[in-house]
């Protein structure tokens, strides 16, 4: 029985995946839609991300407790500055654990 | 149809030093999920074989958290296909890069297509075209991380479960802030990640829960479109 959930979940996870770019990749699309998918990459990165580090739990939290948020914003200031995904992990992760080791977050 | 890289290193050694930050998220995301599955009832050959079929991480939680739940199969598989459908937008958004690729290859590329990967390949693409051999070595080594951590967790079964002491917990957090950042070229691509943001949120809170995400980018990348379109007339 759970096989079988199994494959379910695995159909209902590779569909989405698969029929979009299977159509849309050998078409010529029009502007509009290419200008709108454009938009889309920062837009569901920054949709995922902003839940992320602003909401613990189920409440908002955008106070100085927050250990997420308050390594976000200097993450984002060295991955602008470095433009390096490695290097602004490392630092990302390195600011939570010294926050947690440190400031006993 | 790639561009040469700077770099002398072949194509694949690209995509797996692509995939190391999602590699150390992957693998104490997936060992929490091989936990879960295994306090679920899951066999380990069941929770090994949903990371490697199935490959998802947030349905893949939920999904053992229903199966605990003892919800019904066909209500498991509906939730999994709500769960997932914000990757349709990826998948549309990643297809004007691909194509001159093969229906088997895109079959090969989609099956892969998280979150995490998408948001690298997304990166790439805004400023390069990577070799295909590069966005296969990002996909496969991050998968091979989640079926790894997920096979760990199943056999550890809750050994070590903390790993929020090395920060562990924040690498995709910190990987998502990177690529966002690479990707803002000009203001209105931070107008409308910052309205996505900000909407993704509210809905969340106005109890659009699972749906913020798609919601919020739809609104966020058609208002993008339309200033734009607007202002270029």
């Amino acid at each position: 029985m759970i096989f079988f959930i199994i494959l379910g979940m695995a159909l209902a996870t590779y569909l989405p995946r698969l029929v979009p770019v299977w159509f849309l990749s050998s078409r010529d699309l029009p502007r509009v839609v290419v200008v709108w998918l454009k938009y889309i990459p920062p837009a569901v990165l920054a949709a995922m991300l902003l839940p992320s580090v602003v909401v613990a739990g189920d409440r908002l939290d955008v106070g100085l407790d927050n250990l997420y948020l308050l390594a976000a914003l200097p993450t984002l200031v060295v991955a602008w500055k470095t433009r390096s995904l490695f290097v602004s992990v490392l630092v990302g992760m390195a600011l939570v654990a010294a926050g947690r080791f440190f400031l006993g977050f | 149809m790639a561009v040469q890289s700077l770099s002398s290193r072949p194509g694949w050694l690209k995509g797996v030093a692509l995939a190391f930050p999602i590699v150390l998220g992957y693998l104490p995301v997936g060992f929490a999920y091989g936990v879960l599955a295994d306090k679920a009832g899951l066999s380990t050959l069941n929770t090994v074989l949903m990371s490697v079929i199935v490959f998802a991480g947030s349905a893949q939680l939920i999904g053992v958290g229903l199966m605990a739940a003892g919800a019904p199969a066909l209500s498991i598989i509906i939730t999994t296909f709500i769960v997932n459908l914000r990757h349709m937008l990826m998948s549309a958004a990643i297809s004007p890069y691909l194509k001159r690729w093969k229906k088997i290859e895109l079959g090969a590329f989609a099956f892969e297509l998280t979150d995490e990967t998408f948001a690298v390949h997304a990166a790439q693409f805004a400023s390069t075209r990577p070799e295909q051999s590069t966005v296969f070595a990002t996909n496969l080594t991050s998968q091979v991380a989640w079926v790894a951590g997920s096979w760990l967790g199943a056999a550890a079964g809750g050994l070590i479960t903390d790993v929020e002491p090395f920060g562990l917990d924040y690498a995709l957090v910190a990987m998502f802030i990177a690529l966002l950042v690479v990707q803002l070229k000009d203001r209105l691509l931070v107008g409308v990640a910052v309205l996505a943001g900000l909407l993704s949120v509210a809905f969340l809170f106005i109890g659009f829960n699972q749906w913020n995400v798609i919601a919020a980018t739809l609104v966020a990348a058609t208002a993008g479109t339309a200033v734009e379109l607007w202002t270029s007339r």
